[in-house]
């Protein structure tokens, strides 16, 4: 597991998401002010771009059909009781850059799968 | 089953049969009515003369009610005679029917005074819907227009005309306006609220003859003096049809005259409405009629005991922004009657209570009448008043509703116009479960009249319906708990400049998909240019300019005002395309070219070599103005609807408004371009436009109402930034133009617009200039983006194989 340089803490403005392709990760960072938080940049609805949803507190709203996912957990929370949910990458910022840790592809997913309908 | 004959279609007699249906059914009723039409709203015809009313919207009764109440109705048949032996009627069809009971319901017509001319071409009455539809086509900009006569009908006619375009003045014999129903005071407050409409009034003017040759020309007063005139309408009053009482031997004075149980002298024949006479008294107004069918239902039906005791007269006068009521005996200058008076002549108010005994006799309100149904009450009641004179003209502390319903016995009539009860509506809500004013109206056809009564239904429901909730009290979301009002008032006395300010002080602090783009627009709208815009509360498309796709990408509308493009625009938006691989490229419905599936980071480059701005097709703002040719090539045309339509894009593109605003303009009525289905339309015609406000051809399709008819295209390009400012200002949003008016009514809208005095029109379309002058073309931020991520694709620092 690898922490990787993605971009300037400038460069996603505040409350708004950015979306960067690494690999064959395709990533959605939102900057909500105190903290930055990523998570896989497709809707589990219809895959629709997820850092071009509108932040809600600690949620992004889908610009495609409203679906309203937590950037915390990844759970989907809108519409209720659906169990699904979106991949999450874990964070951080050191010296004004944005990092994001990627672990290898298909055993995150799937780990990530069990966590959301245990 | 007996046979039961009604002559006359009117409010009154249909009005009546509805009364008789209720009985047990005993009838074979036949009807005969001389107009062709179904049974409609007479007093609603001042509506439709302005406007606010189609000609279908004031049926009251459609051909399947009469269908299923087993009615026959003959239309276009005048009863000629009637034979009380044979007991038979006979039609101007050369009919003769035989009948058991005879009802009279023949109306009035309108009294002509003596003088010349009064057949010439262009003078009308203004008593039917024949005559409200040569009215309307007549009545436009330009004509000069006569009314004969300041009571009641002669006003609305006046009004109507007006706001048709004609150029309008009241000529009136008596020394004031209305002086059946107002007092000399009263007169005069009413004739400068009138003259302030731009009707212009002559008063103790007798018309001795009607000038012109075949067409009306103009008219010629006693003392010698005259008037240019295109168009006369004779509005002096009425005249009971009393002729076929004659023919059946009735006893006839003014009216027919009927007893207490609507009985004339023939025991088998009866007689409602207005041309019947009780008690000396021919009554011209709606609430008798239906005072006078209940009676007169329960003696025809063999449950003879009701007795009708006379009406107090109660006038209202429907013209927007001139409220006036006046009710029984307000002459003070007898004997035993007092007057208390309250007069504002800057407000326009006049008030005058007429007591006799301690009881109310007469009420004359002008320029306030939210009282007037406390004072009808008083009137109807015979309340002693001797307790509360304090508070006569000013209620203590009486409940906001104006009324408190809880007091209204359940017999009162809260609907005047339909002859609607407090008990029937209460039972409606009850029977029917009803919930919101619409129901109401449709059940019980309460509040489908004049409107007056809305404010006394809707505080039935609340009191009946606890779930009952008004529209306007709806919270814009959790997020921020007040009403889209309370917000917009909130930004402008707040000084609030950003979305998150309102957020932090007002709300939970970081909002929502829904309260954010609405703060965000409020913002805007209110602080136009001087305040902190932010982007992360505006949905994806009002980021990146451009209307986000199913699949992420995004599709391009450059701007083609009025719908017309060169062959140069063309070449561009085709090199365009086949450079940056536009999977489609399609003419959409709004007169323009839309290029679908662009990538978010292609759009700046894009805008750049299409070199044209931006057509707001992705936002709540102005999208199009659609033309038809209009005069530029098409051989019918008769305004230049292209230059018209370019015109009025030029004035408002780039704002944002409240939802999206689409506009047409067609050179003719022929509507080429739908002007009649958008949010905002102007309709040209011979020598005028039309301008139209609230039309939607999308979920729903709802014609656009007349806003004012104006002879230049500059009037009415003036007319529609009106609108359109005042819509901005005002509206919730989300909410579209139709559901705007509708929720507003157009009468209001007018007010406050067209209407509106000169200084507060000049505030309007200042606001609008201030606002357009800090708009932009949202393209040009392909050269300064708002920050540098706005459209690029963000690439990582560093790769990595995964």
């Amino acid at each position: 597991m690898k922490w990787i340089k993605i971009t300037e803490t400038s460069n996603i403005p505040k409350r708004e998401g950015r979306s960067v392709k690494v690999g064959s990760h395709e990533i959605a960072i939102f900057n909500l002010g105190d903290r930055f938080l990523a998570i896989q940049n497709s809707c589990p609805h219809g895959g629709g771009p997820l850092a071009d949803g509108i932040v809600s507190g600690n949620s992004v709203v889908c610009p495609l059909h409203g679906w309203k996912t937590c950037l915390e957990s990844g759970e989907v929370q809108r519409p209720k009781d659906l169990q699904s949910c979106v991949r999450r990458y874990p964070v951080k910022v050191e010296e004004g850059v944005v990092l994001v840790q990627i672990e290898a592809t298909a055993k995150g997913r799937e780990t990530q799968e069990r966590m959301c309908t245990a | 089953m007996e046979k039961l004959i009604v002559i006359g279609n009117g409010m009154a007699g249909v009005a009546c049969v509805e009364q008789i249906l209720k009985h047990s059914p005993r009838f074979d009723i036949t009807i005969f009515g001389e107009e062709t039409h179904v049974n409609y709203n007479r007093i609603l015809l001042s509506s439709v003369l302005a406007g606010e009313k189609e000609m279908d919207d004031i049926t009251i009764n459609g051909l399947d009610w009469y269908q299923s109440n087993n009615i026959s109705l003959r239309l276009g048949v005048r009863i000629t005679g009637i034979d009380p032996v044979a007991k038979t009627v006979t039609g101007d069809d050369g009919s003769t029917i035989h009948y058991d009971k005879l009802l009279i319901a023949a109306g009035s017509t309108p009294l002509i005074p003596p003088m010349e001319g009064t057949t010439k071409q262009g003078v009308y009455c203004f008593r039917n819907l024949d005559d409200t539809r040569a009215l309307l086509e007549r009545a436009r900009p330009g004509v000069k227009a006569v009314v004969i006569g300041g009571g009641l009908l002669g006003l609305e006619a006046a009004r109507g005309l007006q706001v048709q375009g004609a150029d309008v003045t009241v000529v009136h014999l008596m020394d004031r306006l209305m002086e059946r129903q107002l007092d000399y005071t009263g007169g005069l407050f009413l004739k400068r609220k009138i003259e302030e409409l731009g009707v212009k009034v002559l008063l103790e003017k007798s018309t001795s003859e009607i000038l012109g040759n075949g067409h009306v020309e103009g008219l010629r007063f006693e003392d010698g003096e005259t008037i240019e005139a295109g168009l006369v309408v004779i509005a002096a009053g009425i005249r009971p049809n009393v002729e076929l009482g004659r023919k059946a031997s009735l006893t006839v004075n003014r009216g027919i005259v009927v007893n207490n149980y609507m009985e004339t002298s023939d025991p088998d024949i009866f007689a409602v409405g207005e041309c019947v006479e009780h008690n000396c008294v021919c009554y011209g107004l709606v609430a008798p009629l239906y005072e006078q069918g209940k009676v007169l239902a329960a003696t025809i039906t063999g449950n003879r005991g009701p007795v009708y005791k006379g009406s107090i007269s109660a006038a209202k006068l429907k013209i927007m922004g001139v409220d006036v009521f006046s009710a029984g005996f307000t002459d003070d200058t007898v004997a035993g009657v007092e007057a208390v008076r309250y007069e504002d002549p800057s407000l326009g108010v006049y008030k005058k209570l007429t007591l006799k005994d301690g009881c109310l006799a007469g009420v004359i309100l002008v320029g306030d009448v939210a009282d007037s149904h406390r004072y009808t009450e008083w009137l109807k009641d015979g309340t002693d008043l001797s307790a509360q004179r304090r508070n006569l003209l000013f209620p203590g502390s009486a409940p906001d509703t104006g009324c408190d319903v809880a007091s209204i016995p359940d017999s009162e009539t809260v609907c005047g116009c339909m002859g609607v009860t407090k008990g029937d509506i209460i039972s409606a809500i009850h029977e029917k479960g009803l919930q919101t004013l619409a129901q109401v109206k449709e059940a019980t056809r309460a509040s489908s009249g004049c409107g007056s009564c809305t404010e006394l239904c809707k505080g039935l429901l609340k009191a009946v319906v606890p779930e009952f909730e008004e529209d306007q009290k709806k919270v814009l979301c959790a997020c921020v708990p007040f009403t889209q009002e309370n917000l917009r008032e909130m930004v402008r006395t707040q000084h609030l400049k950003s979305v998150q300010e309102v957020l932090d002080i007002y709300g939970n602090g970081h909002g929502c998909e829904i309260c954010k783009p609405a703060l965000s627009y409020m913002v805007d709208m209110t602080w136009c240019g001087d305040h902190e815009e932010d982007r992360s509360a505006r949905f994806i498309n009002d980021r990146v300019h451009a209307n986000i796709q199913r699949d992420g990408t995004f599709s391009v509308v450059p701007r083609m005002r009025g719908g017309v493009t060169s062959p140069a625009e063309l070449r561009r938006i085709a090199d365009v395309s086949e450079k940056y691989n536009v999977p489609m490229v399609k003419v959409t419905g709004s007169q323009r070219l839309d290029l679908l599936g662009v990538r978010k980071e292609d759009l700046p480059a894009i805008w750049a070599e299409l070199g044209m701005p931006s057509g707001q097709a992705y936002t709540k703002g102005v999208r199009m103005v659609k033309t038809c040719v209009g005069t530029t090539f098409c051989r019918f045309g008769t305004q230049d609807s292209i230059s018209a339509g370019i015109e009025l894009e030029r004035r408002l593109e780039n704002l944002f408004t409240p939802h999206k605003t689409k506009m047409g303009v067609v050179g003719c009525p022929r509507n080429c371009a739908e002007a009649t289905v958008k949010d905002i339309g102007m309709v040209g015609q011979e020598g005028s436009w039309q301008v139209v406000v609230g039309g939607a051809a999308g979920k729903s399709v709802r014609k656009a109402d007349l806003l004012i008819t104006v002879e230049s295209t500059e009037e009415a390009l003036t007319a529609a930034q009106l609108f359109f400012q005042y819509y901005r200002e005002h509206a919730n949003y989300l909410e579209r133009t139709y559901d705007f008016v509708e929720r507003l009514g157009m009468e209001k809208v007018r007010k406050e617009t067209v209407y509106a005095p000169p200084a507060v029109r000049e505030a309007l379309l200042d606001r609008l200039a201030k606002a357009k002058a800090l708009s932009r073309d949202a393209w040009l931020e392909r050269e300064a983006p708002v920050n540098p991520t706005q459209f690029v694709q963000i690439q990582p620092m560093e790769t990595i194989a995964l």
